[in-house]
């Protein structure tokens, strides 16, 4: 049963993540023809508090899909054991949750 | 006369090939060339075969690299006169082109394809409409003999060693499909479980390694979606 909900698990994240890839990579086409510097970058992510919920959401996502696939990279080229493979992909995810939720929380200009 | 250069693998895990040289003829598979250098010039060499024709499976045998039946191998067909033959990848060699399948055929018990019926001798048999989609679906994959060439042909097989693989997911697909078969839940149950169908990259080497042109893949990703239905409570999904 738990190896179907973290399929589950991957594939919706992966469906949510989506169109928030699309919106992220739309935003850094959009901020190269116009002014890129880190004044212009905070002043657009701090413009709505929807872009910090958007992006909350999405590390939220990443945290959770990416360490899934890394696990089974892992299990199958890596030839750990599954038990290994759960051990990293929690530390990954807790790793990857930290420092994205920390990033945001930055942009928001919330950390020093 | 025009000869083919035969290598054929000597040994169990650990071993050598060995090349022959046989006379290329008007109509012959490579069953008919290992069968020839084994009864002319080498009798140790072991190998398997039984019907000869396509129907058994047994022959089955890595041949230039890939998996396929040497019965229905043409030498014709593989355009090239030095040929390799090999053991069924993805399974421990016993001697020569003798692969191990029982931990082949385990798995196909643990991906739950008992049958089970609670009918007996008494009751009516099962009444089955041929065009319901649930008949066609089992019959699209109920053909297969169980000759090993999908899971020598899988890499997940490879990667993995818990993957249930190709032929035993396939043939809980087409358990689950079968009206009479009464235990359905516990088949999906076996077929999602930790070396089950979440697994399968749906990269389609059993599909295309598949000598009756079966599909697999498309049963393991009936097999994927029928366990998350389940997953979230529809029972008879």
């Amino acid at each position: 049963m738990l190896e179907v909900r973290l399929y589950l698990l991957q594939r919706l994240t992966a469906a949510i993540m989506a169109p928030m890839v699309i919106i992220h990579l739309a935003t850094i086409l959009y901020a190269t023809r116009t002014e890129l510097t880190a004044a212009s970058i905070l002043a657009r992510v701090q413009s709505s508090p929807w872009l910090v919920v958007f992006y909350t959401a999405f590390v939220v996502m990443v945290a959770i899909h990416a360490p899934l696939g890394l696990r089974k990279i892992l299990i199958e080229w890596g030839r750990l054991r599954m038990s290994a493979a759960n051990m990293i992909s929690l530390v990954l995810f807790v790793v990857f949750l930290g420092m994205g939720l920390r990033g945001v929380w930055a942009l928001t200009g919330g950390a020093g | 006369m025009e000869t083919l250069t035969i290598k054929i693998w000597r040994g169990a895990d650990t071993g050598s090939f060995q090349t022959f040289s046989v006379p290329k003829r008007e109509n012959q598979t490579i069953l008919d060339v290992v069968t020839e250098i084994q009864q002319r010039q080498d009798q140790s060499i072991s190998y398997r075969f039984a019907c000869r024709v396509g129907v058994c499976g047994s022959c089955a045998m890595t041949v230039n690299g890939k998996p396929r039946w040497t019965c229905r191998t043409h030498i014709g067909a593989l355009k090239s006169s030095v040929i390799t033959i090999e053991p069924l990848k993805n399974m421990p060699r016993i001697k020569d082109l003798v692969a191990d399948m029982s931990r082949f055929f385990d798995k196909w018990g643990q991906a739950g394809n008992d049958f089970s019926s609670d009918k007996t001798r008494h009751d009516a048999p099962a009444q089955i409409d041929p065009e319901s989609k649930q008949r066609k679906a089992a019959n699209a994959a109920i053909e297969c003999i169980n000759c090993g060439v999908c899971y020598a042909a899988c890499d997940v097989v490879r990667w993995n060693d818990d993957y249930l693989g190709p032929a035993a997911l396939n043939r809980a697909w087409s358990l689950v499909n079968d009206a009479r078969h009464n235990r359905k839940q516990d088949t999906i149950a076996a077929a999602m479980g930790a070396g089950g169908c979440g697994n399968c990259h749906s990269q389609g080497n059993c599909m295309t390694a598949c000598p009756i042109g079966l599909s697999p893949t498309r049963s393991i990703a009936g097999l994927k979606q029928m366990s998350l239905m389940s997953l979230m409570g529809k029972r008879d999904a």
